[in-house]
């Protein structure tokens, strides 16, 4: 049953990619732009230029492109990378930890704020707070991460510059990494000035992606919880004495998260998808800054690879949604 | 009068919600200790009005306009919210109407159970559950071990029911209102529970206001009926006098529509409309 269930997924998970990278695939190739054009010295000869489209398959016809392609990707060569001239695999396998510690550490930041405002509210109803905190969270639900990180550089990089504007990591510090996980390797090694250094870094970036999130998981969480705290069992917990707090965090939230985790998902593949725009603010280095690149240089293999592992991203999100969903489900994890 | 629990006097309120519209008008009704006293009335009567303001959890759409909740000599209405904190729950208990929603789905049995004694008696956890596996033994459920440690949608209505008695007469309040307990439940299971509740009641010396709008089932665990039409007290008295000597048109009109009070199964019928008109003339409806 359960083994069928996740082998459903599988099969609809690779259907998916295939999907997403056929319309990628012609797409990229029906609109305008060459990538050889980009990459040739001027006044190269017309036998330059053939010789070049050959290297990179571009002279065959489309579906023989795509085929030559997806052969290859199948057996893990995502080829090579026209502007960086490197292997698309390398370079994506080298860039994503960046990217992947960036967005899990905005995801628990949204969580614990968002989630920290949606108890507040919650606790705070029928006084004047509340309206405010709706307010205030109605106006900012409609700020997007881009503006965010634009107001967060001129507060913090600007005005009062406590934190790093750019980059990952102060160049200066020596430390030879074994894993791309720079965050995550330098806690495990004990290295608190690194780890320190780091997180500096990612202050900006995750408070422009976690923010956007915040507010939708407080507002989802707060509708939530005022509906669980209406529910008999509230009352009769109320009746034995429970303290206001307890009623909310320890009776109301765990029947809260349930339906307000669905939607949170859904808005963390947004969150994911705001790296790319987000990264490049902060030259933070990872696939979303890298994506920007990929996409002025048309650097077709490059590209194609990026939308893979975007593709893959969002449907490991929405697999691991489904498994919490299960797992804080009473009904789904006992019988 | 030393033996009086509860003395209801007066009491009369409005609906907000409704612009105003009287809820309850002039109710009063008495229950001694250990007595059982059916609180009776169609849908809108006011019965849940009346159990909620005893229990001081009254919607902020309802507004009490006056009278008395006299709960040992003391006015419920006219205490400070930390003396009904320290009541409600510990003297004071609810069996609520629907076991569906009165337990936590996502929190197991047992800890639900141990809340009331943690928090209103101070017990460990430890004693709570010991203490909690004996309730569960009282009310009649086989498995008390597997019971404390399941979820509540593991549990059919019924054993539901039983585990909310079970909390309800766990801190020995000397008060239990219960708002249609058996209502949400089958027919066989409703029985069950109401000769559960009679004898819990029995067992503990509890007073018992039991919302409902089935006569039979006044007949069958009550010792005393208030009857209420619109908020109005229409009667009120032992129930074998108020079912064989009925003073009301109203209550015998209930009687001759409603099942035989020996076959407690079958809920109200209609009421001659004529009956209901000069009843709201009486009480001055429109
Ligand atoms: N939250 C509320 N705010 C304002 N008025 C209410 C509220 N709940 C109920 N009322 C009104 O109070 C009156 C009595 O309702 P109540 O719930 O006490 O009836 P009841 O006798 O318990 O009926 P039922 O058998 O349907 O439970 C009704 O007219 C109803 O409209
Ligand atoms: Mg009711």
């Amino acid at each position: 049953m359960i083994a069928i269930s996740i082998l459903n997924r599988l099969i609809m998970a690779a259907v998916t990619l295939f999907g997403v990278a056929l319309i990628v695939f012609v797409l990229l190739r029906v609109v305008p732009g060459d990538p050889i054009a980009m990459m040739i010295a001027p006044g190269a000869s017309p036998a330059d230029i053939l010789a070049l489209r050959a290297r990179y398959g571009l002279d065959l016809s489309l579906p023989a492109q795509f085929g030559v392609w997806l052969q290859a990707v199948v057996i893990g060569d995502f080829g090579t990378s026209i502007s960086l001239r490197r292997d698309v695999l390398e370079l994506l396998l080298g860039r994503l930890p960046a990217t992947l510690e960036l967005a899990f550490a905005a995801l628990v930041v949204a969580v614990l704020i968002g989630g920290a405002v949606a108890v507040i509210g919650t606790l705070s109803r029928r006084t004047p707070l509340e309206p405010a905190i709706d307010a205030t969270n109605g106006v900012l639900l409609a700020v997007p991460d881009f503006v965010w990180a634009l107001a967060l550089v001129l507060l913090l990089g600007v005005l009062f510059p406590i934190f790093p504007l750019s980059g990952r990591i102060d160049p200066t510090l020596s430390i030879d990494f074994a894993t791309p996980f720079y965050l995550a390797e330098s806690l495990v090694r004990l290295r608190f000035d690194i780890f320190l250094d780091i997180a500096a870094h990612m202050v900006m970036p995750v408070l422009a992606l976690a923010l956007p999130l915040a507010t939708v998981i407080t507002r989802i969480l707060k509708e939530a919880l005022l509906e669980a705290m209406v529910q008999d069992y509230v009352l009769l917990a109320r009746l034995k004495g429970m303290s206001e707090v307890r009623l909310v965090l320890q009776e109301a939230l765990r029947n809260a998260i349930g339906p307000a985790l669905s939607l949170t998902g859904v808005q963390f593949t947004f969150l994911v998808g705001g790296t790319v725009i987000v990264e490049r603010i902060f030259s933070y280095p990872g696939i979303g800054n890298m994506a920007i690149d990929a996409v002025i240089n048309r650097d077709l293999p490059l590209i194609q690879g990026l939308v893979l592992v975007f593709g893959a991203i969002f449907i490991v999100i929405n697999l691991g949604v489904d498994l919490l969903a299960a797992a804080l489900n009473p009904r789904l994890r006992h019988g | 009068m030393t033996d009086m629990l509860l003395n209801v006097t007066g009491l009369s309120a409005v609906s907000d919600r409704e612009g105003g519209l009287p809820v309850l008008r002039d109710v009063s009704l008495s229950l001694k200790k250990g007595e059982v006293r059916g609180l009776v009335g169609e849908s809108g009567a006011g019965k849940s009005t009346i159990a909620k303001a005893i229990l001081s959890i009254l919607p902020r759409t309802v507004r009490v306009t006056g009278g008395w909740i006299n709960f040992k000599n003391r006015d419920l209405l006219a205490m400070k919210p930390q003396e009904l904190r320290s009541i409600m729950g510990s003297e004071i208990a609810l069996i609520p109407q629907d076991p569906q929603t009165a337990l936590n789905p996502g929190r197991r049995i047992g800890a639900q159970l141990a809340d009331g004694l943690r928090l209103k008696r101070g017990m460990s956890a430890k004693a709570a559950e010991a203490r909690a596996l004996q309730l569960l033994a009282d009310v009649q459920i086989r498995d008390p071990d597997r019971v404390m440690a399941s979820f509540p949608h593991q549990l059919s209505g019924g054993m539901r029911q039983r585990v909310l008695i079970a909390a309800a007469f766990a801190v020995d309040p000397e008060l239990v209102v219960a708002d249609e307990p058996t209502t949400a439940l089958d027919v066989t299971v409703q029985k069950e529970i109401l000769r559960l509740i009679r004898r819990m009641q029995e067992a503990h010396g509890t007073g018992v206001l039991f919302v409902t709008h089935d006569l039979g089932i006044v007949a069958q665990i009550c010792d005393s009926v208030t009857l209420l039409y619109a908020g109005k007290v229409i009667e009120e008295g032992p129930v074998r006098s108020v079912l064989e000597n009925p003073q009301h048109a109203y209550t015998r009109a209930l009687i001759a529509a409603g099942p035989r009070y020996d076959r407690p199964d079958a809920g109200l019928e209609p009421v001659p409309e004529e009956i209901l008109h000069a009843l709201r003339q009486e009480i001055g409806i429109r």
